[in-house]
């Protein structure tokens, strides 16, 4: 069956474009609705946290209430009733399982609907290790053994929090403080759950570690912790993946990833984020509000970031590189598809505080329907950063006369030895581009997303094998509809 | 007898509100090589783009047959699934596609319209290469993205290999405008050559009667005025190249 075909079938199979919009019947211990000291206190309590942490999120909620939420952004959304969410959900579960067998069975239904097989000995035959993240709470992470042999942490940041104490208290936060921003300070108020990595020094991780974030429970807002830690001469390949079910209701997403980079080590994080983009006339969908940030601390530390965003209603995410190592890298590669009525407003920044530091972006985003996308981003030099490097590349990609697209690059240059490149493009699909592929029998359809991969190829070569041909075909699902 | 290939019947067509093509008849039988010559602006280009049904040219009045079914109902990629295969004077650059997998899509597609299997990958690429040697194209073309930064001749190489692939019951080489590259025509007159026979059939539109010394025609008709002014064999053709076109349009 050729790729198309399969396609098709998936869309005809869940009888509509977005195929992850199912809901799963569990019962669930929730908090009660809305914001509050207490609220917190509740968290912390369920999650039997130690007093440290309890401490940095009352905090982080005494100053969040001290802030206001941005409007710089190019994005047009109905105020969220922070007092009208539920900020905890867990699927119940008598006790903590200990293994896959004791996890509730309507939940490793639900991974298996969303093809993320959580049983290890399906996993790909050991590939890739998976944390699955349900709601607030993570439900199982596997092939923990097999990495704990190379001295590899791969588990929930709950249980980070609860079995390496040391290592989360150094980290938490110190990439993104909770002073950051609106939403960075949100999270760190009532994140509930999320992954966290450690990579020892000198320690090749065996496999691709996968998150998997799945809102499920209405009205929730998911706010998960990523932490990521690469020592010395290590390197990991992270990958993460989002769907939500179809609801009229927006829900909020609000996340942090922070990953550190130590002396010689490289982490690769990728994303295929696909929330619920709302339906076809705007209704519903994921406010996705998240910071993402990494830090190079150590010198030749690599960052990269890929990421590949058909999903959610409104989106706000500008994953970010702090170069202060001397010789440091920072990556990003990004493919931003909008459609109907939804709305992008993301980019990244790189900042270069270290000697000989050197940033690649490649951005490059598809507009269709009646959607609205702006690539932002700020490649920022400090006056000691001799000799930093920057090359940065904006494409975008109009498909029909009513989407838009913008690109607002902003570039502080503090010295003198700085080579910084910038090209953007904007094109669109056109009649005689059509006209040629139709004119070979290629269907209009098969066409448009023809063109279109071969827009997003120098982002899409980035992905990990598994995870492009999972990307292409949300690309191709994601373009339904937009011509014709 | 069977059903001719082409059969165009008092077709008229219109672009931009701008009659181009009155009253138009042509009719192509399996094996033979017809040329369609014309003073450069007469507007041949509109017939092969009428045919091949590039969106903007309307049909106002006429029928066109082909193999029987009615062209002019047909979808452009049904048109060109069931046999109808337009060599282009300019073909558009389509970044980031490798030749390669645009050629694969092709091939499917019609093997699917005509119920076929699918070729994969592997089977695919071996016919491709197959093909490529014959025509003297390099490994390395297939890999490029398809027409970007492609000189004249690699243009003209890379359609010439689509329709080898395709294999067209009807090909249409449009050269109409001046400015013939000759060793892109070259090129193309070999691959055209190597792929007729008793059942395939192809129109030739051009200016230049140099042209068809690479590719000997059946028939030759003078095109003005939106039809067929005169035809003849390929001697046709000749006394156009000694006496030019004005004996034929109505200005002169």
């Amino acid at each position: 069956m050729s790729d198309k075909a399969e396609i098709k079938q998936i869309i005809d199979e869940s009888g509509d474009k977005y195929k992850y919009g199912f809901v799963t019947d569990i019962d669930s211990d929730t908090a009660p609705k809305g914001l509050s000291a207490d609220i917190i206190r509740l968290i912390s309590a369920k999650k039997g946290e130690p007093d440290w942490l309890l401490e940095r999120r009352l905090k982080a909620f005494e100053f969040w209430q001290t802030m206001t939420e941005p409007t710089w952004a190019k994005l047009a959304y109905d105020k969220v009733d922070y007092q009208d969410l539920y900020y905890y959900s867990a699927p119940k579960q008598k006790v903590a399982p200990k293994s896959l067998d004791e996890v509730n069975p309507e939940l490793l239904k639900t991974y298996d609907k969303l093809g993320i097989p959580l049983k290890e000995q399906e996993v790909l035959a050991g590939v890739v290790a998976v944390d699955a993240v349900f709601d607030s709470v993570s439900v199982a992470t596997t092939y923990r053994a097999k990495l704990a042999e190379k001295g590899v942490i791969f588990c929930s940041i709950s249980e980070a929090i609860r079995e390496h104490p040391d290592l989360v208290k150094q980290y938490l936060g110190s990439v993104v403080p909770y002073t950051d921003n609106f939403f960075a300070c949100l999270n760190s108020a009532v994140f509930t759950d999320g992954s966290f990595v450690y990579i020892p020094k000198g320690v090749r991780c065996p496999m691709e570690l996968s998150t998997y974030f799945r809102i499920n429970a209405k009205n929730t807002g998911q706010f998960e912790r990523t932490l990521i830690i690469a020592d010395d001469d290590s390197y990991v390949s992270y990958l993460e993946g989002c769907t939500a079910p179809q609801r009229d209701e927006n829900q909020l997403h609000a996340a942090i990833v922070e990953i550190v980079v130590l002396n010689n080590a490289e982490v690769k994080y990728s994303t295929v984020q696909n929330w619920y983009p709302g339906d076809k006339d705007g209704k519903g969908g994921v406010y996705n509000f998240v910071t993402k940030r990494a830090a190079c601390r150590g010198i030749n530390s690599k960052v990269s970031w890929t990421q590949v965003e058909t999903g959610s209603a409104v989106t706000w995410k500008y994953p970010s590189c702090v170069l202060q190592g001397d010789n440091s890298v920072g990556e990003f590669y990004s493919v931003a598809l909008t459609n109907n009525h939804q709305q992008a407003d993301t980019g990244t920044k790189m900042i270069h505080i270290g000697k000989n530091t050197s940033s690649r972006i490649i951005s490059k985003g598809i507009s269709a329907g009646f959607s609205n996308q702006t690539y932002r981003g700020l490649v920022r030099i400090a006056p000691n950063a001799s000799n930093a490097r920057n090359y940065s590349q904006c494409d975008s990609l109009l498909i029909g006369s009513t989407c838009g697209s913008h690109t607002v690059p902003y570039v502080e240059n503090r010295s003198k030895t700085a080579q910084l490149e910038h090209e953007a493009t904007t094109s669109k699909i056109s009649d005689e581009q059509l006209f040629y592929c139709r004119s070979r029998g290629i269907s209009e359809e098969d066409a448009v997303s023809l063109i279109v991969s071969g827009f997003c190829k120098e982002v899409m070569q980035q992905l990990p094998m598994e995870f492009a041909i999972e990307a292409a075909k949300l690309i191709n699902i994601s373009l339904e509809g937009s011509v014709g | 007898m069977a059903d001719p290939l082409l059969k165009i019947e008092d077709l008229c067509a219109q672009v931009a509100g701008k009659e181009i093509i009155k009253n138009f008849n042509l009719t192509i039988n399996e094996g033979e090589v017809h040329a369609v010559m014309g003073p450069n602006g007469a507007g041949k280009s509109t017939l092969s783009h009428v045919l091949t049904g590039k969106p903007g040219y309307e049909v106002t009045s006429g029928h066109v047959w082909f193999k029987g079914k009615d062209l002019l109902k047909m979808s452009v990629e049904d048109r060109a699934r069931e046999g109808l295969f337009l060599i282009m004077q300019y073909p558009v650059e389509i970044p980031g596609v490798p030749v390669t997998s645009f050629l694969k899509h092709a091939v499917n597609a019609q093997r699917q319209y005509n119920n076929e299997p699918e070729l994969d990958t592997m089977e695919f690429i071996k016919l491709l290469r197959e093909e490529a040697k014959k025509l003297g194209i390099d490994a390395e073309m297939l890999k490029r993205p398809v027409n970007v930064g492609f000189s004249g001749g690699e243009k003209k190489r890379l359609e010439a290999l689509q329709m080898t692939i395709l294999k067209p019951s009807l090909a249409i080489l449009d050269e109409a405008d001046s400015g013939l590259d000759i060793d892109a025509i070259k090129v193309v007159s070999n691959g055209v050559n190597a792929l007729m026979n008793e059942h395939r059939a192809l129109l030739i539109i051009t200016h230049y009667q140099k042209l068809l010394t690479y590719i000997k025609p059946d028939f030759v008709h003078v095109f003005a005025d939106g039809h067929i002014v005169k035809s003849g064999n390929s001697s046709l053709s000749e006394e156009i190249e000694q006496n030019g076109y004005a004996a034929y349009t109505k200005e002169q």
